[in-house]
């Protein structure tokens, strides 16, 4: 429904700007521009995602995935103190994680709505401390290699689609690290 | 050397991660094979949401509405170092992934990939994610509707990301 109302906002808007401004006719042209844009986008950029999500197939079925996850525990003990002794919990938090930052978003969802079921088995209806972490850290993005701006960058001809990486890092480790510690913060505040 | 190694990093990737698979005696062609299939599954789910939305962002770009929107709101997004162009995408960030996408290379596509506003929003769209997509898809799996902290924190992390977007493509490769 959230959409519904933002797309017919941007249409009714866009209809009754155009009067102000005079510039009917570009808008009139923009309609069909816009959506031929739309399929010239996904054929764009749907070598470059194939290949990379073959890549990480790859990296999921050679146990790269599994590697990772296992190196990250430590970690996560420290974001989930209240679970770290139940290893089912750990192990599909630390599963979604990996996943996330290898950009395996097919698998990560599942992966971190199976964590949610756990936590939310131990206070239901209310969302627990870990239950919000583990969402805040789900909607920060941890991918590692931005594989669909790199291929929407490469199809605008930026000949070194990937030279933003060191920015991407910078900027989600900031990002993260303000979610986690937000988090943590409310968490002492924010009783219930 | 920098250059050197961004122009590597993919191969080098694609023939390290073979190379591993084939060590692990995984069937790496198959699973390449199997992957792609995925991504292109991946794409026909967003290719209609993306004619949607960039018939939407067309349309809005045209009429005019954009650029009053940003020009109201530059002097604010100019004092914290972030480009009133980009607005839009802040905008559509937290709500949509498929419309962002269509944003962002919109803006990608009318500035250039290796402009100073380019990098910005291909930086903006690679370090947040669709905030209120996946705290409804959470917490509506799990049936949770207190959500407590969950919606500040996470735009905190939001918020951050786009300040620390703008900053880090001006450290890394100035304006």
């Amino acid at each position: 429904m959230t959409m519904t109302v933002i797309w017919t906002g941007m249409v009714v808007l866009s209809v009754l700007c155009s009067m102000a401004t005079g510039q009917q006719a570009q808008v009139a042209a923009a309609a069909a521009e816009g959506a031929g844009a739309g399929v010239e986008l996904c054929l764009s950029v749907a070598g470059m995602m194939c290949l990379w999500m073959g890549v990480m197939e790859v990296m999921r079925r050679s146990g790269l995935a599994g590697g990772l996850s296992r190196l990250l525990r430590p970690v996560l003990r420290r974001l989930f103190p209240s679970v770290c002794r139940d290893r089912e919990i750990m192990d599909s938090i630390s599963a979604n994680v990996s996943a996330n930052l290898l950009g395996l978003g097919n698998a990560s969802t599942p992966l971190g709505l199976e964590a949610a079921r756990r936590l939310s088995r131990k206070s239901p209806g209310v969302a627990s401390d870990a239950l919000c972490m583990l969402v805040v850290c789900n909607t920060a993005s941890l991918q590692l290699i931005p594989t669909t701006v790199a291929a929407v960058r490469s199809a605008a001809g930026s000949g070194t689609p990937f030279d933003i990486l060191p920015a991407v890092w910078l900027a989600s480790a900031l990002s993260v690290g303000v979610g986690v510690s937000a988090c943590k913060l409310f968490a002492r505040i924010w009783r219930n | 050397m920098l250059d050197l190694f961004f122009t590597m990093l993919v191969p080098l990737t694609i023939a390290g991660v073979a190379l591993y698979g084939a060590l692990r005696r995984v069937d790496v062609y198959d699973a390449l094979v199997s992957g792609a299939g995925e991504g292109l599954a991946v794409l026909a789910r967003i290719a209609p949401a993306l004619v949607g939305l960039l018939t939407a962002v067309y349309m809005l770009r045209a009429s005019g509405a954009l650029d009053l929107a940003a020009h109201a709101l530059a002097p604010l997004l100019d004092r914290v170092g972030l480009p009133s162009e980009l607005l839009g995408l802040m905008l559509v960030r937290p709500i949509s992934g498929s419309a962002a996408l269509g944003v962002g290379a919109e803006l990608i596509e009318t500035y250039g990939p290796d402009s100073y506003l380019g990098r910005v929003a291909a930086v903006m769209l690679g370090s947040t994610e669709t905030t209120f997509y996946t705290v409804a898809v959470y917490f509506g799996a799990v049936g949770v509707s207190r959500t407590r902290y969950v919606v500040p924190a996470a735009l905190c992390a939001d918020v951050t990301g786009f300040l620390a977007a703008a900053w880090a493509v001006r450290l890394c490769f100035g304006t």
